[in-house]
């Protein structure tokens, strides 16, 4: 079983990094490699993105803007069938271009069912689940 | 997206009760609904309620004898939660070649 509590993805691209921070936050762009959606670079901006809907699935992801610093850094949260995470994006310049960065992590219960009170993390629980899944013939 | 029906398997296990029941069976083995009871800090019915959804998300499997009903996990029902995790590793791969061919069309 792959790490399950962080996924990070790096990939240094032969672009400029002003061109690479307008694909990620121009929602039109988005769309072409993303989802279609409806984000604004605006911190606090609640946003959908959407695909198409499947069995027991209705293709929407909801998101808010977490952190906007242009041409550096961008998170927003993804909570899709009752489970949150985050997804933060980090660019840095190189001599080729830019590398880009993708970390999506804390995979837990979004608010929905987080206000029950999540004494007993998921978090946690995902640790626990790493083991049950390694002892699985 | 996605394969199966993990939406009835993700609301179960979203309780922090119904995760730490279906980790004491987990961890502990077979056990009765008094069992899970005691020290729980929930009422035997709260407990008889959250097995029964665990239950209906093929997490638990009930085992009458007598007047007790015995329950054991069942891990293997995890799976398409495993599924959803390694899903998003394909996924975000894939959506990084989408997004160099895009930054490539900008260029043009």
């Amino acid at each position: 079983m792959t790490t399950t509590r962080s996924l990070v993805i790096e990939k240094e691209m032969p672009h400029p990094l002003e061109k690479v921070w307008r694909a990620l936050t121009q929602g039109a762009l988005i769309k072409e490699w993303l989802m279609d959606n409806d984000f604004q670079p605006v911190v606090g901006h609640k946003f959908t993105f959407r695909s198409t809907p499947v069995a027991n699935w209705n293709g929407v992801i909801d998101c808010e803007v977490l952190a906007v610093e242009p041409n550096q850094k961008l998170s927003y949260s993804w909570g899709s069938l009752g489970l949150g995470s985050v997804v933060v994006w980090t660019l840095v310049a190189t001599e080729g271009g830019t590398l880009v960065r993708m970390e999506q992590s804390g995979f837990r219960p979004d608010q929905e069912a987080a206000y029950k009170g999540a004494n007993y993390g998921w978090r946690k629980f995902i640790g626990g689940l790493e083991r049950v899944v390694a002892g699985l013939p | 997206m996605m394969r199966t029906a993990p939406d009835v398997l993700f609301k179960s296990l979203a309780d922090p009760t119904r995760r730490a029941l279906f980790e004491r069976l987990s961890r502990d083995g077979e056990q009765t609904v008094r069992m899970l009871t005691n020290n729980s800090g929930v009422s035997q019915p709260a407990v008889s309620k959250h097995l029964g959804v665990l239950k209906h998300a093929g997490l638990v499997r009930a085992r009458h004898r007598g007047r007790q009903t015995h329950y054991t996990a069942q891990p293997r029902a995890l799976a398409p939660l495993v599924d959803w995790m390694s899903y998003y590793s394909r996924f975000w791969h894939d959506r990084f070649d989408h997004l160099e061919n895009l930054l490539k069309r900008m260029d043009q």
